[in-house]
């Protein structure tokens, strides 16, 4: 397996031989840092361009196709369009909460996305509490939503951020539980632990039903916590307009935009994490020459590849299912989701006790 | 557990610091450059909330219904069970037949706590 780590290694030890330690590391954060950008950025105007011609593909259309070959061309458009509109000033909304709201959204999210397992020796942020972070922080992309509709002084956003509110908070349970799932059979929260417990086989099939239970409960609480999907109802635009973001314009709508994409990444990028073994290749017990192959594709290849795989899942759903409604929604997380995750939960601490997983 | 700290930054905090602001300095440049190539116009319409081209009635900040308040309550009992099951997670097979016996009983009580509010018809939108 390729390892990044003689990579950053080499960068570590030839910036230390030139500079004090201190400075060594402020540039290396900013390596992080600019790193993190650019990634961030591209990969929100690659989901763009996906998920427009997936959802052209499913309702038989060409989707962009003029801008550049293909269209590939055509987030950066969007992107640069984005920018060139003007930020309209408003009259009574709170300026404070108004421009703070985007921050928490964009902070949120590149927070979590730190977290990820990016590749072998590529852990960004790794603390021993991982997976648990991430949740965390997570869910400060809710408290920007929220005061996006409230300081917006509008009836639509305060409606459309209060939907989005009780739904991103219910749906955190089903997420929380299954995650709690599979930290009870990887034994670790620390990410780069979860990773190296799959060495030998992906939790999905390690912990066969609850594992498959709980994957399912996260693809479905991962697509509502996102707002997207059958469970796009805070920005439901035949009633209200765009929801929470009906008031920003130009690049402050943008954020909430990209957002919205790299949320999607995020979530796909946890479930490849939790049940498709983050950038571990698929391993097989006994299948020696098998690995081996597998070994050979990097493992940066392996985790944007399962994460974008599940992504398709998700935008799938997307251009599938009509909208929920408000009380199908609640009743969907309180009275099944949740009691069979509990269930689940205790199904998979009697499998891990008789030592059923494989 | 920590085998390749990257770049051998030991400090996660620091880390998770850089990521920070990072996120901030995403929001802060591209408004800049919005700003620096953004047409500005004036027009007293353009300030007015939206809503469907007639001026709004009535204060837009206030009173909702109550039930978001009281999914946020349900939410935040189970949210609480979540922040104490992790770490018992984590050690579960460390703390055998008593840590399982003192967690079902914790657990016990959540479902009961659950069963009263779906049998108190808490969870219905009305």
């Amino acid at each position: 397996m390729q390892d990044f780590s003689f990579l950053t290694t080499w960068v570590d030890n030839s910036l230390r031989s030139i500079m004090p330690g201190w400075l060594s590391v402020t540039v290396e954060c900013l390596l992080i840092g600019v790193g993190l950008l650019l990634v961030y950025a591209l990969l929100a105007l690659f989901y763009i361009y996906y998920e427009r011609k997936l959802c052209a593909a499913f309702q038989c259309r060409l989707g962009p196709n003029r801008v550049g070959p293909w269209g590939l061309l055509q987030s950066f458009a969007d992107m640069f369009k984005m920018l060139i509109k003007e930020i309209i000033r408003l009259n009574h909304i709170d300026r404070f909460l108004f421009a703070l709201a985007p921050y928490l959204v964009i902070i949120a999210s590149m927070l979590a996305f730190a977290v990820l397992p990016w590749g072998k020796g590529l852990q960004i942020i790794d603390f021993n509490i991982g997976i648990f972070f991430l949740i965390a922080v997570s869910s400060i992309g809710v408290l920007g939503i929220l005061l996006a509709g409230w300081s917006s002084n509008n009836k639509f956003t305060l409606i459309g951020s209060l939907r989005s509110g009780a739904q991103m908070v219910s749906y955190e349970l089903s997420i929380g539980l299954s995650v709690i799932t599979m930290v009870c059979l990887a034994g670790t929260m620390s990410v780069e632990g979860i990773v190296n417990e799959q060495a030998d086989l992906w939790f999905i099939f390690k912990g066969h039903v609850p594992a498959l239970v709980a994957f399912v409960i996260y693809m479905i609480a991962g697509t509502a916590e996102t707002n997207r999907g059958p469970f796009d109802l805070p920005e439901a635009e035949s009633e209200l307009t765009a929801g929470y973001h009906t008031e920003y314009s130009g690049m402050h709508f943008g954020f909430f935009y990209l957002a919205e994409y790299l949320n999607l990444f995020i979530v796909s990028g946890v479930a490849s994490l939790l049940f498709l073994g983050g950038w571990m290749p698929l391993h097989i017990p006994g299948w020696e020459a098998f690995n081996h192959i597998m070994d050979f594709i990097p493992s940066v290849v392996w985790f944007i590849g399962k994460a974008i795989l599940l992504s398709f899942v998700i935008i799938w759903f997307k251009w599938t299912y009509p909208r929920l409604r408000i009380d199908q929604l609640l009743a969907l997380e309180w009275k099944y989701l949740l009691p069979i995750n509990l269930v689940n939960l205790v199904l998979m601490v009697l499998i891990i006790v008789n030592n059923w997983h494989f | 557990m920590i085998t390749s700290a990257i770049f051998g930054i030991e400090n996660n905090g620091l880390l998770a610091l850089t990521a920070l602001l990072t996120g901030v300095a995403l929001v802060f440049l591209a408004l800049w450059i919005a700003k620096l190539i953004s047409p500005r116009s004036f027009n007293p319409q353009k300030g007015e909330a939206y809503e469907c081209g007639i001026p709004t009635r009535g204060e837009s900040m206030s009173q909702f219904k109550v039930g978001y308040y009281l999914f946020a309550i349900l939410f935040l009992m189970f949210d609480v069970e979540t922040v104490f099951l992790f770490p018992w997670a984590v050690r579960m097979r460390e703390l055998g037949t008593d840590g399982l016996l003192s967690i079902a009983v914790f657990f016990g009580v959540l479902v009961l706590g659950l069963v009263y509010a779906w049998r108190k018809g808490a969870l219905e939108w009305k």
